[in-house]
C-alpha cells in the first residue's frame, strides 16, 4: 500500500478538518495534492505532530482534528499515545503511516521494520479506545471513514511501503504556514477568536 | 522547607488574572499546589504530559486555536524539551509562556538537582529565550502577565523562573 494513495483517498474529506502532518514524505504528499490553509506541516520536531493535534482538539472540541504521522516520529514520542489516551479527545484521529523506515532521513530501518514492535498494540496498551491496524487501501479507507464519523479518539496504524516523493519543496516558509493555519482557524471556527 | 501554599495561590491567581485558561504541565514538587488548583478549577483546562517536550506541541495547538496557554515545568523538563522549543516554536514563530521551577540553585540540598540548576540560565541564554526571576508573591502576577504579553508580541518563547524564595516557605 502506498501512503500517497491513502492520503489521496481521504483528501476530499479534509477540507473542513484541521490537519497536522509530520515531516518529510507525508507532508510533501499531502501538499502535492493541493495545499489548503487548514493544513499544518511540522517539518522537524519529530514526534510532536500528535501533541499539536491534542492541543488543537482540546481547545476546539467542535472541530475534527486529523494528525498524519509516521512510525519514526511516533517512536520518538511514545508517551504521546498515553497522553492522548488519558484525555481521549473525541474529535482527534491519529493516523500513523508505518513504513518501517526512517525514509525521510536516509531510509534506515525503524524499530517496526521486521514487525517486532507493534505500534497498534502500543496504542491499545496505552489506552486508546479505538485502534485499527490496516494494510490494504480498502481497509484504510474504511477505518478512516469510521474514525472521521466516530465521536471518540481513534488511532489508525497503516502499514505502507517505504517509498516517498521524488522531490521536496513548498511555496512558503515555515512561519508562513503557521500564520496561515492560525488565520484559517480564526476565520472559520467559532470560539477561536482571541 | 516546604512548598509554599500561599505563594502557589499567588502564582495561580496571576495565571488566572492574565486571562489564561489552559495549562500544560508535568507534575513536580514545587508545582504540586499549582496543579491541584488547576485541576480543581472548572474554568481551567489542564493537560498533564508524560514528558515536557509534548507540552511544546500542546502549547502550539492551543495557540493556533486562540486559547491563552501557559506551560508549567521543572528546569530539567525544560532541558528535555529543547528540540521542541527550537525546531517547532522558534522555527515556526510560536509564542511560549513557560513558568519554570528553578531547582538546583541557591539553597538546593539535593545533589541530583544541582547540575541542571547550574546550567539552566546559560541554556536559556544560548537559546535566546528571555527570562526573569519570580521571587516575590506580590509581583509574580504582574510578571506572568508581562511574560505572556511579551511571548505574544515577540512570537518567541519566554521563561519566568520560579525561585526557591517564591516556592518554598
Amino acid at each position: 500500500m502506498q501512503r500517497a494513495k491513502c492520503i489521496e483517498a481521504i483528501y476530499p474529506e479534509l477540507h473542513d478538518k484541521l490537519v497536522v502532518t509530520n515531516m518529510g514524505a507525508c507532508a510533501q504528499e499531502l501538499y502535492d495534492l493541493g495545499h489548503r490553509d487548514n493544513f499544518f506541516y511540522l517539518q522537524h520536531a519529530m514526534g510532536l505532530a500528535s501533541s499539536i493535534g491534542l492541543g488543537l482538539a482540546q481547545s476546539l472540541p467542535g472541530v475534527r482534528v486529523v494528525v498524519m504521522d509516521g512510525d519514526g516520529s511516533v517512536l520518538m514520542n511514545l508517551g504521546t499515545l498515553a497522553t492522548l489516551a488519558r484525555y481521549k479527545p473525541a474529535n482527534l484521529v491519529h493516523i500513523i503511516f508505518d513504513n518501517g523506515s526512517l525514509l525521510s532521513t536516509g531510509g534506515f530501518p525503524s524499530h517496526t521494520a521486521d514487525g517486532t514492535t507493534d505500534l497498534a498494540a502500543i496504542a491499545r496498551g496505552a489506552g486508546v479506545p479505538h485502534v485499527d491496524s490496516v494494510s490494504t487501501a480498502y481497509d484504510f479507507m474504511e477505518a478512516a471513514a469510521d474514525a472521521f464519523a466516530r465521536a471518540a479518539l481513534s488511532v489508525i496504524v497503516a502499514r505502507v511501503d517505504a517509498t516517498g516523493p521524488d522531490h521536496y519543496g513548498m511555496h512558503f516558509q515555515l512561519p508562513e504556514n503557521a500564520f496561515l493555519f492560525k488565520r484559517w482557524i480564526a476565520g472559520n471556527i467559532k470560539g477561536s477568536e482571541e | 522547607m516546604t512548598v509554599s501554599r500561599d505563594n502557589s495561590k499567588a502564582v495561580y491567581q496571576g495565571i488566572k488574572d492574565a486571562g489564561i485558561r489552559s495549562i500544560s504541565a508535568l507534575p513536580e514538587t514545587w508545582l504540586v499546589y499549582l496543579l491541584q488548583l488547576a485541576s480543581n478549577d472548572p474554568e481551567m483546562t489542564l493537560i498533564e504530559v508524560a514528558k515536557e517536550e509534548e507540552a511544546i506541541g500542546i502549547a502550539t495547538g492551543a495557540y493556533f486555536a486562540g486559547e491563552k496557554h501557559v506551560l508549567l515545568m521543572q528546569n530539567h523538563g525544560f532541558l528535555a524539551a529543547i528540540n521542541g522549543i527550537v525546531s517547532l516554536a522558534q522555527s515556526y514563530k510560536i509564542p511560549l509562556c513557560m513558568l519554570i521551577a528553578l531547582r538546583g540553585h541557591w539553597g538546593e540540598p539535593y545533589p541530583w538537582h544541582t547540575r541542571g540548576g547550574i546550567v539552566t540560565e546559560e541554556v536559556l541564554r544560548a537559546l535566546q529565550v528571555p527570562f526573569e526571576y519570580a521571587r516575590d508573591p506580590a509581583l509574580v502576577g504582574r510578571q506572568i502577565r508581562e511574560a505572556y504579553t511579551f511571548s505574544q508580541s515577540s512570537l518567541w518563547p519566554v521563561a519566568l523562573l520560579l525561585t526557591r524564595d517564591l516556592m518554598e516557605d
